[in-house]
């Protein structure tokens, strides 16, 4: 990782770097007009946190099933990054329904159920900061209910009627529009894939600081 | 930084549901023309990407600095423990 890191920082800023220009060069959606290049960062941070929380959900049942040490770190790191990229999807999403639909929220099952899943991450968090000795597998627990939560967020907007658009417009894309969505979605996999990483390393430190306090005791 | 975060949350979280009771404006009888809308129907759409662009860029930015300091803290905290433990102290 440490060989690839440099690169992966090199490239993730550089598809930052020009996502404005691609993105201003976009065409205008047909209804929707301007405020339809919110797609272009709103789609691409659910994606880096459908990821975070396929990684959390992973990492949870290693952490299970192996008893991995490793593995729960992961997990918490991207529990957090879950919660992060939830966060930019949340905010970016009602303000382009402020325009789109007329209102900022609508409780129906693809925000709904997207809400919910990033509540769950919100517990996991909560629980292993307040959960005390133990919390471990019962968060890993909580990150398998947030990995399966995943697919019913994906596929509410076709299975249940919403407001929201279907799954089928990212396949259905015009070059000119799915270019500039390609080059942000890899630079929000890049950015999920380096804070991930940074985020290892902080707990990591925080293992050896735990280690050195037990050889204290002993 | 923790605090701060924590206030945004539950500020987020309660602010949510009331916004989500906002209903949306009742449909007139006729076809209406976009030039004799109301100011607030005529949205303008750049503030919302500009808000949009700017929030997932100050989260990014913030996350960073959180990490940054987590880093620097545990990273002088490891340090401290080992000179410790060299020097044969208890912490």
């Amino acid at each position: 990782m440490k060989k690839v890191f440099p690169a992966l920082l090199i490239v993730t800023a550089a598809l930052f770097a020009y996502a404005p220009l691609a993105i201003q060069r976009a065409p205008y959606e047909s209804t929707m007009g301007l405020v339809q290049k919110i797609f272009y960062f709103h789609v691409p941070s659910w994606i880096a946190m459908f990821l975070a929380a396929v990684v959390c959900g992973i990492a949870g049942a290693l952490v299970i099933f192996a008893g991995r040490k490793d593995a729960d770190r992961v997990a918490q790191a991207a529990a957090e990054l879950a919660v992060v990229f939830g966060l930019m999807g949340l905010i970016t999403g009602p303000l382009w329904g402020r325009k789109a639909w007329g209102v900022w929220w609508q409780w129906d099952a693809r925000l709904t159920s997207a809400l919910v899943m990033w509540l769950v991450f919100v517990a996991y968090l909560l629980l292993r900061k307040y959960g005390g000795p133990g919390s471990e597998k019962l968060s890993a627990v909580l990150a398998l209910f947030g990995m399966a939560n995943v697919p019913f967020v994906y596929w509410s907007v076709n299975v249940w009627r919403t407001v929201h658009p279907k799954t089928s417009v990212v396949m259905t894309l015009q070059p000119s529009m799915g270019r500039p969505f390609l080059l942000c979605s890899l630079a929000f996999v890049g950015l999920f894939t380096i804070l991930l990483a940074v985020r290892v390393r902080v707990e990591n430190v925080r293992a050896s600081i735990d280690e050195l306090y037990l050889a204290l005791e002993d | 930084m923790r605090r701060l975060l924590s206030l945004f949350l539950f500020a987020f979280l309660f602010t949510l549901p009331a916004l989500a009771m906002q209903q949306p404006p009742t449909p007139p009888d006729g076809f209406v023309p976009a030039s004799s809308l109301p100011g607030q129907e005529q949205l303008p759409a750049a503030p919302l990407v500009i808000a949009a662009y700017s929030i997932v860029w100050l989260l990014v930015l913030g996350y960073l600095w959180s990490i940054r300091n987590r880093i620097a803290r545990a990273e002088q905290e490891l340090a401290d423990i080992s000179r410790r433990l060299a020097a044969g102290q208890r912490p």
